[in-house]
Order: structure tokens, then sequence, then C-alpha cells
């Protein structure tokens, strides 16, 4: 019983590390696509992306970690995902407008596609980075596995990554449209959300037995 | 030891045979470089220099070329074939070709037009100063390179309210196509550029599902446009126009006006006018190119 409690509560959380890694990915190679028609695909666009990216996910690791501190459940990293994609609103709704109103401000598309993407990603990215160190605290049980049990969250959400830059650069590019997949990630990690947050009280019933036979 | 020397025998055996395979074709590469964007090597045989951006010897490869003895004469069909474009407008005072390779296109519109003013929006830098270094291309008061993506470039045309008579986009090889240069939109931001009487002209893809795709997106912008495919080339040249197209009679007039001056580059432009088509021969249930789908790279394969 403990056991398998355990390995539920493991489940829950890695698939949804999984799931935040593979969209991370997934909206960062769209950034290219969706930057392009303003700014071009020379380097420095790309150069800007991953540096907002970078920067987010470290700032989301710094949060995440801090956030942990407090009353660690499910409840909280559900809100987490719901957050990110209410966050991926602006993106979907409005990137054009933001877009052309900082094209016309800056004229250095270095500059001008480092402000876009910080305006466009840095939020939903943040939040997202979050995830993961929050992910450990929630499935650390004693110091002696914290390496561990968070080796396996990098694995799983890595991973994610992994086949989220696959699957949008090889296949969802060629089948849908660029808001079509941003519109389906956040519906995803909205549904996520809300599975953690009706999770929380059996999660944490979970624990308790587990904490308790240790 | 002896195993070292085995390798280095069979090691030394590939490098002749390399070197033979390369002799023989009498194929010499004189520069290469890896910019930001790609590598750029640069060949020379008896008869012709070329610019590459891949290193494999497959043949077809080659982005520009000319002849070391005549290098007014055009060595690709498809620079022959963008030459097409006199016979739908004839007198372009501001033109704008996008993509520069070895400047073949600048030196052949600068010729025929000395008075026009030309700009070429070029990504690579490095792609500029070899076209200087080894193919005699030249910035002048006419001839002006503005480096950078031509998107960006498009742009902030439009919003200075520029025009050009003609906009000529050369920017897709067979390994990569920038797909942001193939959607709809850009399309439109060209069509903002042209005049009364302009017109933009696509050296692009003749096959794949691209084709379809492509032919569409600009029937969508454009309404009719003229395709040029000639026989054994895998080249294809869109033509498309502010104003309606010109009739097949009219354009046979054009090409007689025009044969003779065209002889300079080696060329009879007669061959064009017959498979000059504006006939939709294309899959028109193919999804046209937007800047929310355009797997270009993808449908090319």
């Amino acid at each position: 019983m403990t056991e398998s409690s355990a390995s539920l509560n493991n489940l829950l959380v890695m698939s949804l590390a999984f799931i935040s890694g593979f969209i991370i990915m997934s909206i960062e190679l769209l950034g290219g696509r969706i930057l392009a028609p303003y700014f071009g695909s020379s380097i420095f666009v790309w150069g800007s992306i991953i540096t907002v990216f970078m920067i987010s996910l470290s700032l989301g690791y710094l949060l995440g970690g801090k956030l942990s501190l407090r009353k660690p459940g499910l409840k909280q990293h559900g809100t987490f995902f719901v957050t990110a994609a209410l966050l991926l609103l602006p993106l979907i709704l409005f990137s054009n407008q933001i877009m052309e109103s900082l094209f016309l401000i800056i004229e250095d598309p270095r500059y001008g596609s480092l402000s876009v993407s910080l305006l466009l990603f840095f939020l939903p990215t943040t939040v997202l980075g979050m995830i993961a160190p929050y992910s450990v605290r929630l499935l650390v049980i004693d110091s002696h596995h914290s390496g561990h049990v968070a080796g396996t969250l990098y694995f799983v959400s890595t991973l994610g990554s992994a086949l989220g830059t696959l699957a949008t650069s090889f296949y969802l590019v060629l089948w849908f449209e660029v808001n079509q997949i941003l519109i389906s990630m956040g519906v995803i990690l909205f549904f996520a959300g809300f599975l953690a947050i009706f999770s929380d009280k059996t999660f944490a019933q979970n624990r308790q037995s587990v904490e308790s036979t240790l | 030891m002896n195993k070292l020397l085995n390798a280095t025998g069979l090691i030394c055996l590939f490098c002749l045979l390399g070197w033979q395979a390369q002799a023989q074709i009498g194929v010499r590469q004189i520069h290469q470089e890896r910019s930001l964007y790609r590598n750029i090597i640069v060949t020379e045989d008896s008869t012709r220099r070329c610019m590459r951006f891949t290193i494999t010897r497959r043949t077809g490869q080659n982005q520009s070329c000319r002849f070391l003895e005549n290098p007014e004469h055009l060595v690709f069909p498809y620079a022959r074939m963008t030459l097409s474009s006199l016979l739908v407008q004839d007198n372009p005072q501001r033109i704008l070709i996008i993509g520069l390779g070895g400047g073949t296109l600048p030196a052949v519109y600068s010729h025929l037009f000395p008075q026009a003013d030309i700009i070429i929006s070029e990504i690579d830098e490095a792609v500029l100063r070899v076209a200087q270094e080894y193919f005699d291309f030249e910035q002048t008061d006419r001839i002006k390179v503005d480096i950078g993506d031509a998107r960006v470039y498009v742009k902030r045309a439009g919003l200075r309210g520029e025009k050009f008579d003609l906009v000529i986009v050369d920017a897709f090889n067979g390994e990569y196509i920038p797909e942001h240069l193939m959607t709809q939109e850009f399309l439109q931001e060209l069509q903002q550029l042209l005049p009364a009487n302009g017109m933009v002209v696509a050296n692009t893809f003749s096959s794949s599902r691209l084709y379809d795709a492509e032919s569409q997106t600009y029937r969508n912008v454009f309404g009719e446009i003229i395709n040029l495919r000639m026989p054994n080339t895998g080249n294809r040249i869109i033509i498309a126009s502010t104003e309606t197209l010109p009739s097949p009679d009219m354009l046979a007039q054009r090409a007689d006006l025009w044969a003779q001056r065209l002889e300079y580059f080696d060329m009879d432009v007669h061959d064009f006018v017959p498979n000059m088509s504006t006939a939709v021969d294309w899959n028109t249930s193919e999804r046209p190119l937007t800047d929310q789908y355009s797997p270009a790279n993808l449908l090319n394969n």
C-alpha cells in the first residue's frame, strides 16, 4: 500500500515535470517562428530568445526553490501550471501588436528582438521554471535520497524538453499553426494544473503514510 | 606499430583517391570560410569559378558561378530565366534584390539599366566579402547592399514608403529556405513596395509539395501569376505583377524587342515565351504558407 501510494505520487509529479519540460522547449522553438516576421531569423534573434529563456528559467528555479520552503503541496504546484497557462495568453492574443509597436520604437533588430522576447516569454517561462525545483521538494522524503530524486526529475523534465523540441520542429509545425500549438500547450498546462490541485489531498495522505513508515 | 602504419597507409590512400577524384574533375578549392550562417566555398575549374554553401561535392550545389573567359555569359538557367521579367515590365528604375550570392543578378540588371538604383538585401556579411573578393562585385552610387534580414528590410522600407519597380527574390537554395520569406504576409509586405506596374520575380522550387503551397500563396496575394519552368532544369520562376499580366502574344512581341540585347548574356529570350504560363497547374487544396504556418523546409522534402 505504502509503496504504491509513493509510486502514484511519483508518477504524478514526474508526469507534470515532463509536461513542463516539453512545453518550455516547444514554446522556445516557436519563439523563432513568432519573431521572424518582425526581426528576421538572424543569429541574434535566436540569441535573444535563448537568453530570455535562460534568464527566466534561472529566476524560476530560484523562486520555485524559495516557495518550496513554506507549506509545499500539490495545490500550489498546480497553481504554477494554471498561472503559466494564463501567462501564455498575451503571447497568443497580442504578440503581433506587441511586436509591431516595438518594431516601430526600436530600430536595431538585436535589441528589438531582445525586448520583444522579454515581453512575450519572460513571465510564462519564469513560472514554468519554478516547477522543477518545487517538484524536488514534493518528492524528497529524506535528505539521503534528495540527489536521486533530483536526478530523476531532471531526467524526466529534460527528456520532456528533448521530445518537445523534436515533436514541435519535426511534426507540429507541419500539421498546425503556431497559435494552435500554443493554445494546445495552454490547455494542457491548465488541465495539468487542475489535476494537481484536485490531487492535493490524496497526495498529502499518500505522503503522510509513506513518511510514517520511515 | 604495424596497425598504425596500416592506418596511415590507408589514410594516405584515401587522400590520394580524393585528390585524384578532384584532379579528374579539375575543380580547385580556392577559398573556404565559415560564416555565421553557413560554409562558403569558392571553387574553380578550367572554365568557371563558383560559390557554394556546402562542402559535399554533389553536383548542382553551386549558388553562383561565372565563366572565367566570358564572365557576362550566364552559367545558370535560373539567372537567364529571371530575365524573363523584362517581357512583363521593361523599364525598372528601382530594383530590390533579396539574396546577393556572387552578385550575378545585380551585374546583369545594372548592365541593362545603368541608371537604375539597385539595392540588395543580404543576411550574411561574409557572402558580400566573398562576392567582392572573388566575383568582382562592387558597391557603387547605384548599387548598394544592406546587410540584414530581408524581412526586416522590406518591413522598414514599407514604413518609409519606399517603392521598387522590380523585386527579385533569390534567397532560396536547395539546403535551407528562410521560411519567413515565403509567407502570405511577406508577399503582402512586398506588394506594398510595388508602385503601379511593379512586379515580383521569385526564383523558387519546381517540385514537391512546396510547389503547390508556394503557388497557392502567391496566387492568394497577387491573383494570376506567371510560372516559368524550363524542361531539364529544376528551376522555376514566379512572376507576379500589380498590373494585368501580358498575353502570350504580347510576351512574344517583347521577346523580339529584347532578344538582341540579351544575346550579350548568351541566351535567347524567345525560349522562355512558350514556357511562361498562367495556368493553375498545382494542387489548389494545399494550404498556403502564412506566418502561422510555414513549414517550407519540411514540405520541400
